[in-house]
């Protein structure tokens, strides 16, 4: 297992955003991580990569636990995360952000050697003439796919993509699955959040369901969609639930 | 890699260095006086820009590295008889270390916060300075002039100090550059773009903003000792000087945080522009209000700079701007 998450509880005062998550990834895996607006997605991924700690519960990356240890960490680690808020560092370039993540992800490779990997990362998802671009000057849909070349350039074991396919057209969501899919090709790791059901359904191997920060199920796409729980957790949107039972 | 291809640091070195060769060859006390305050301003603001222009953090304390530094390598000099190299090393040392401890209470407050709280410890290293005894307290301390004599009388002295000056400038471009062309440098980059992102792409934050403090403090207790020893006396009022801080901030934004010519550029305009208004007639007494309004405009129109400007503008010299 690559990732172990056992009993995570995650309190903000009076708000209990997580309720005793446990689950696993083997490696290799892509595992889909879905649930209503507010379930506690993204707080998980933040419990996971460090972002805050848990209030309660342990995360065991590869066998270390690293419950609690600061981000910057977890990250050196090899766990990388694509954010669902782009957040470019906007006055570098393109290329330059790209760096960041080779010179501090899990090789921490040297400036000379990290151009290359950046530019192998830029190319991966389709930015290699923005390179020397700055970063504010990229649309929505190239930020998120910067947001993806930043994570694989740090040669991660993880990857965490957090709504890569939010806010994009259907044109461009049918090309950031293609990436998606070359990524889980050449053998990543990947844990996803997603909102745009088609997609989470047809890449995942497996999916989890969060609802009010509780694991209510998990299991292969088809199974999911046909537990109950799930069906009636996403009742307050009935198209999404249409969609979900169509599959 | 070819260190010539490097314009941008070999244009900011040679500036000061020959700057510094024409003052020495024509060897005139004035000039030499006007280079002094001029390198001095220089080393100032480009130390700053490292903490400043590079990391993102705005110091308004800068000034007390300078003081607290200065002061405690005027002590080493004038009471216990080192010679000035090695005092002006040990002022630097001590303002590295004085950073350390600062940082580790005020680097966790960003933007805003951080600076209120570096306007605070000025102030209060000032007060502390004025009641510690062994340093004078508000009558500060005067060297011994016989501690001239080493050098060859006070003449020679003075040339001496603007040597190791400008050798310690030209340290701090160097130094400067070192910061910003490394993956040391990358990572304060990304800290100043969005902290949390880096720390989350793995850049250790704490630790690496402290370093750029530790760095951006040292320069200032070198500069500092210099500075006191060529005047002959350290005192207070004259060490800690929040007006100072403002002005080399000013210098900073002036000249265009973050490169490398920027504080260059910005000091030697401000400090010109500032030596022509304290001894007009009609501005003495408005001098500052005039830096106020030039940060001002600077903010408003060209966040960028001067250096900032032109290398927006003449895309062609951006190697050169570094």
């Amino acid at each position: 297992m690559i990732l172990q998450v056992q009993e995570v509880s995650k309190r903000f005062g009076g708000l209990q955003a997580l309720q005793d998550v446990s689950f696993e990834i083997a490696e290799g895996e892509i595992l889909g991580l879905i649930g209503p607006n507010g379930s506690g997605k993204t707080t998980l991924f933040n419990v996971i990569n460090g972002v805050y700690p848990p209030t309660q519960g342990q995360v065991v990356f590869r066998g270390e636990k690293i419950t609690g240890l600061p981000s910057y960490e977890v990250a050196r680690r090899g766990l990388a995360r694509a954010h669902q808020v782009v957040r470019p560092l906007n006055d570098l370039t393109v290329r330059e952000n790209v760096m960041v993540g080779a010179c501090f992800g899990r090789e921490r490779h040297s400036l000379g050697r990290a151009a290359p990997i950046a530019d192998q990362a830029l190319a991966q998802v389709g930015l290699t003439d923005r390179a020397d671009q700055l970063a504010v000057t990229l649309n929505v849909a190239q930020k998120k796919r910067l947001e993806m070349a930043r994570a694989l350039a740090a040669q991660p074991y993880l990857l965490l993509l957090d709504e890569v396919l939010a806010g994009l057209n259907p044109l461009e969501i049918a090309g950031m699955m293609e990436t998606v899919r070359q990524i889980r090709d050449q053998g990543y790791t990947i844990l996803m959040i997603e909102h745009v059901m088609q997609a989470i359904m047809s890449i995942s191997d497996r999916l989890i369901v969060l609802d009010y920060g509780q694991l209510i199920a998990s299991g292969t796409p088809a199974e999911v969609a046909a537990n109950p729980q799930v069906i009636e957790a996403y009742l307050g949107a009935p198209e999404m639930t249409a969609r979900l039972l169509a599959d | 890699m070819n260190p010539w291809k490097h314009y941008g640091f070999w244009l900011s070195f040679l500036l000061i260095f020959l700057s510094g060769l024409v003052v020495l060859v024509l060897r005139q006390d004035t000039l030499r006086e006007t280079a002094f305050t001029v390198l001095m301003f220089i080393g100032l603001a480009s130390s700053l820009n490292i903490i400043m222009g590079y990391t993102g953090y705005v110091n308004f304390g800068h000034i007390i590295f300078f003081g607290l530094g200065g002061y405690f390598g005027f002590y080493l000099l004038s009471e216990l008889g080192w010679p000035v190299y090695l005092a002006a090393l040990g002022g630097g040392l001590l303002s590295a270390v004085i950073a350390y401890i600062i940082g580790a209470a005020v680097l966790r407050l960003r933007g805003a916060y951080f600076a209120l709280a570096t306007i605070g410890v000025n102030e209060a290293a000032r007060s502390f300075v004025s009641n510690f005894e062994p340093f004078g307290g508000s009558t500060g301390l005067y060297v011994n002039f016989s501690a001239y004599d080493r050098y060859g009388g006070a003449a020679q002295a003075l040339w001496f100090t603007f040597i190791l000056l400008w050798l310690v400038v030209l340290a701090v471009i160097v130094a400067s550059y070192l910061v910003k062309s490394s993956r040391f440098g990358l990572g304060l980059t990304a800290i100043r773009e969005d902290e949390d992102t880096a720390m989350v792409m793995g850049v250790k934050a704490p630790q690496d903003k402290t370093k750029a403090f530790l760095i951006s403090a040292f320069f200032p207790g070198l500069i500092g000792t210099l500075y006191f020893f060529k005047n002959g006396n350290v005192e207070p009022e004259d060490a800690f000087r929040f007006q100072m801080s403002l002005e080399i901030l000013v210098m900073v934004m002036l000249g265009g945080k973050g490169l490398l010519l920027g504080p260059i550029v910005g000091a030697f305009a401000y400090e010109r522009l500032r030596g022509y208004l304290i001894t007009s007639p009609v501005f003495k007494d408005l001098h500052l209000a005039l830096s106020g309004l030039i940060l001002l405009l600077i903010v408003l129109f060209v966040p960028g700079g001067v250096a900032g400007w032109f290398r927006e503008r003449f895309p062609q010299f951006r190697r050169w701007l570094e």
